[in-house]
């Protein structure tokens, strides 16, 4: 079949919905061509205002990117506007002289920021406030001069004044109204958003009519009817919006404030549509997204050629994207005596709410302070429900206990109520696709269904939807995060396709299991080298390169690109002849720091890299680690030795742990300690694993912490000897091996899968010796680093050379 | 411009950088697995600086060692969420020998 040419004048979010939603209904039916006259692909107009406000940038707006046009084979002109529309031959032409022929032609033009016609709205400096360009005026406009005058305190206007506030200017509001944002608020709420604003440093000009604009070339004042002037360098001007119809109107199409469209959004001309703020319906014309995509679905259907329920016009809601400000507006706004409101006029909190009711149904809302009951009682209203047999509390509190209601209020939505307004998605179509598509978070059912893409304000909602819909897996489901960017797999799929699938090399695991980066990044490709090593106990070939800097060089690299390197001193315990040797290789090799560390070993400071292998040499010590995920130190207490209150050696246990575990890859660091009694001076309470000294035997505590997650250990048993202390650690060691994600520590990994659930599988004596067989496997295969490095040619030369360069340059 | 001789293609190691100093000017070299040769200013553009020598390399990706940053080995800029953009050079290669251009 061949296809039809669709063409769109406009590129905006009502228009390119419409396509996306054509192209849902019939991909293939339609060769489509779009005409933009701004130089940008389609992007979030309502977010402007975070942009300007800071929060955000243009990047991050963008909704369809250029490739989005690209794989869908849509035709896109930017910066280019069609002037003409020849309806006889059914062709449309730019301003380049481009004519393009349409079987079905969609206006979607838009609106204007309207200019009042004053005296010298034409001046530099005047701007309106509806796209990339005027956001970007102001910005700029910021850097050089002071003074901001915006004319209009509407929704638009307020944003605009938030934006240059936090551009670092002053700002004047005009208003030609008594109260701010009258179509939306009463004099009530409207009086506390403007004491809020000006407690953010706006200055109000109400009930001021704009007479001239002053200035040369670029503006420097206003002047008023009353004849009062006030300087400004910039003006921007939000007194409204004018739908762009003169195109339309010069091909003879009908209109009247818009484009005139019946309910499928037909012009009076066959095959020629309007959608958007261009478009009059019902003699409104809508300047919020959601009618605009409600709108985009019904014509989509009619183009498509499909039945659908003819469009009958939407009510809005409304709120404000100012910080600190937190309003909800919608229907009605004024009292009249046929209404009876509902009133919470809290001054001392600063919350207002007013619900009018009409014929038992609510006829308009007022929410200033405190919005959460804003979409329930959005909904009562769309649906008209009856409140004749409510009483005032529950019509204006959701639930009666104040908490818990919120997932009450999911429970009792039906499903064809709408949740996210700016894109008209409904509870119903969310659950579906949460439970078709296995989706577990908020960005997931966005990216499915757009809920929750356009104002955000929704969010918590769908939160909600997804805890009622999956219950208790909410919370368990929502942990299941993918191993990296490079695959949608989690740890523990990854861990089990390579022990099912017999994998035995990263690059293995990339292909076998389709990863979206080729060589991984790195997240990935530690982790994976981790687990390949852990689950392949003595076979892996360790893959260096994989390893992140520390551990591939076997030293800490420091902010200037300088190494540390800290000698192993098993237990903390030293000698003379060490430290003279420490001393030497210090002042052999000018080292500019040396400093004990944290965790009672001495560092060597600021080394060259070209210089490790030779004092490694000097040295002669193995290396300390204190750079790897794996054992780090055993700090001990003096003990029985020498302490007068040690109970037990201290040192002696110490120095047999650390000896027993260096080098042992684990999944993040760990640190262990040894206190000869409770009086614990080698803190063994912070440590991965700690043990305390008391009379006749050893308390062993696991998952403490020191460090970001401060956290003291909790006693995992008491035992009466040293042998079993060994055992007990070796199978706990292990076993966090065994079932870690990478980067996890022993503090946060206890909390994720239970305490009592890691005694349960330590209590078994079996168990723990197959752990400690496994573990005993795996540290068989453990070289000492520095010393190969000191043996082998091919790794000094690999990392730890600086090169000599080889040839004279040549000039060309 | 002129072209200097700063390595033997064979005996750059693949995925692992190696720092050749241009008089006072330290430059990587990358030997990407594909075999293409890549060039970059030795330092990170994270603003608190540190060495780029010893990062680990994905693809035509460059993980900075020491705040992770990722870049690209082509144009030398960071990748999203992070900003930034490093020095590149042009690498030209004659059969054994590899050349900088600059």
């Amino acid at each position: 079949m061949e296809k039809k040419n669709l063409v769109m004048i406009g590129n905006g979010m009502a228009g390119v919905r419409t396509i996306e939603e054509i192209l849902k209904f019939s991909p293939e039916a339609f060769k489509i061509t779009i005409f933009g006259d701004e130089p940008h692909p389609n992007y979030n107009r309502i977010q402007l205002s975070t942009v300007l406000q800071g929060d955000t940038v243009v990047e991050d707006i963008i909704l369809n990117s250029w490739e989005w046009y690209k794989e869908n084979q849509i035709e896109l002109f930017t910066g280019e506007a069609v002037t003409q529309i020849d309806p006889d031959k059914k062709q449309v032409i730019s301003e380049k002289g481009r004519t393009v022929p349409y079987d079905e032609l969609i206006i979607a033009t838009g609106s204007s920021s309207f200019i009042l016609p004053v005296p010298g709205a034409d001046k530099s400096g005047v701007t309106g406030f509806r796209d990339i360009k005027d956001c970007e005026i102001m910005i700029k406009t910021a850097k050089d001069y002071k003074k901001a005058a915006v004319i209009g305190g509407g929704l638009l206007g307020l944003e605009a004044a938030r934006g240059l506030l936090n551009l670092g200017m002053e700002v004047d509001v005009i208003h030609l109204m008594p109260h701010l944002m009258e179509r939306q608020l009463d004099a009530a709420a409207s009086k506390m958003l403007k004491q809020e604003l000006e407690s953010q440093g706006m200055n109000f000009l109400m009930e001021k009519q704009t007479a001239e604009i002053l200035g040369e070339d670029r503006v420097t004042g206003l002047r008023f009817t009353d004849g009062s002037e006030i300087e400004a360098d910039l003006i921007v001007m939000a007194v409204g919006i004018k739908p762009n119809v003169q195109l339309a109107k010069d091909s003879g199409i009908y209109v009247n404030r818009g484009i005139v469209v019946d309910d499928y959004m037909r012009t009076n001309i066959q095959n020629v549509y309007a959608v958007g703020e261009c478009a009059e319906h019902r003699e409104i014309v809508y300047g919020l997204v959601a009618p605009l995509y409600e709108q985009g679905k019904v014509l989509a259907s009619s183009v498509c050629g499909m039945e659908t329920k003819p469009y009958e016009g939407s009510l809005v809601g409304t709120g404000l994207k100012v910080s600190g400000v937190d309003l909800f507006s919608a229907g009605e706004i004024e009292d009249d005596p046929k209404t009876k409101a509902i009133k919470v006029h809290n001054e001392f909190d600063g919350v207002y709410k007013k619900i009018l009711i009409r014929d038992n149904t609510i006829a308009g809302i007022v929410l200033y302070g405190e919005t959460k009951d804003s979409s329930r009682l959005f909904r009562m209203m769309v649906k008209k429900e009856d409140v004749s047999g409510m009483t005032s509390v529950s019509i204006l509190e959701s639930g009666c206990c104040g908490g818990g209601g919120d997932s009450s209020d999911v429970a009792t939505m039906a499903n064809e109520e709408i949740v996210c307004g700016c894109n008209g998605v409904s509870k119903g179509t969310i659950v579906d696709a949460i439970k078709t598509k296995e989706l577990t978070t908020v960005d997931e059912v966005g990216s499915c269904t757009n809920a929750g893409r356009s104002c955000g304000r929704c969010k918590s909602l769908i939160s909600d939807i997804l805890a009622h819909t999956l219950g208790d897996k909410y919370d368990t489901a929502a942990k299941k995060t993918a191993l990296c960017g490079c695959t949608d797999l989690s740890r523990d799929e990854v861990v089990a396709e390579i022990k099912e699938k017999g994998l035995t090399s990263i690059k293995e695991v990339m292909n076998v299991l389709g990863w979206k980066q080729e060589e991984g990044c790195s997240k990935c490709r530690p982790a994976l080298n981790y687990y390949l090593g852990m689950i392949l106990q003595e076979q892996y070939l360790d893959e260096r390169d994989s390893r992140l800097v520390n551990e591939k060089m076997h030293a800490n690299i420091q902010k200037d690109g300088t190494y540390s390197v800290v000698p192993r001193m098993y237990g903390g315990v030293t000698t003379a002849a060490d430290l003279k040797k420490i001393a030497e290789v210090a002042e052999k090799y000018d080292v500019p720091l040396v400093k004990l560390t944290g965790g009672q070993r001495i560092g060597l400071f600021g080394v060259n890299k070209e210089d490790l292998p030779a004092m490694w040499e000097d040295l002669g010590m193995p290396s300390g680690y204190a750079y790897g995920k794996t054992l780090r130190t055993v700090k001990t207490c003096v003990g029985a030795k020498f302490c007068r209150f040690g109970t037990q050696d201290s040192m002696g246990l110490g120095i047999e742990l650390e000896k027993k575990f260096e080098r042992l890859d684990t999944p993040h660091k760990v640190k262990m300690g040894v206190s000869a009694c409770p009086r614990n001076c080698a803190e063994a309470g912070i440590k991965d694993f700690g043990v305390v000294g008391i009379d006749g035997g050893w308390e062993i505590y696991v998952a403490g912490n020191g460090g970001t997650d401060l956290r003291a250990g909790d006693l995992l048993e008491t035992v009466k000897t040293k042998e079993e202390v060994m055992e007990l650690i070796g199978a706990f060691m292990q076993y966090y091996r065994e079932t870690a994600n990478y980067l996890e520590r022993t503090s946060k990994w206890v909390e994720r899968v239970g305490l009592d659930h890691v005694k349960g599988i330590l209590a078994d004596e079996n168990t723990r010796k197959e752990l400690n067989e496994r573990l005993d496997k795996t540290l068989e295969k453990y070289n000492e680093p520095w010393n190969e490095a000191i043996e082998n040619k091919e790794i000094q030369e690999k990392y730890y050379q600086k090169r000599e360069i080889p040839g004279k340059p040549i000039l060309v | 411009m002129q072209k200097i001789h700063v390595a033997d293609y064979a005996a750059l190691p693949e995925r692992a950088g190696q720092v050749v100093d241009l008089g006072g000017e330290q430059i990587v070299l990358f030997r990407l697995s594909n075999g293409e040769v890549k060039a970059v200013e030795n330092r990170s553009p994270h603003p608190k600086g540190g060495t780029l020598g010893e990062g680990l390399v994905s693809g035509e990706y460059l993980y900075c060692p020491v705040y992770d940053w990722k870049i690209s080995l082509n144009d030398g800029k960071v990748q999203a969420p992070d900003q930034g953009q490093v020095k590149i050079y042009q690498v030209d290669r004659d059969g054994e020998q590899v050349f900088v251009v600059k």
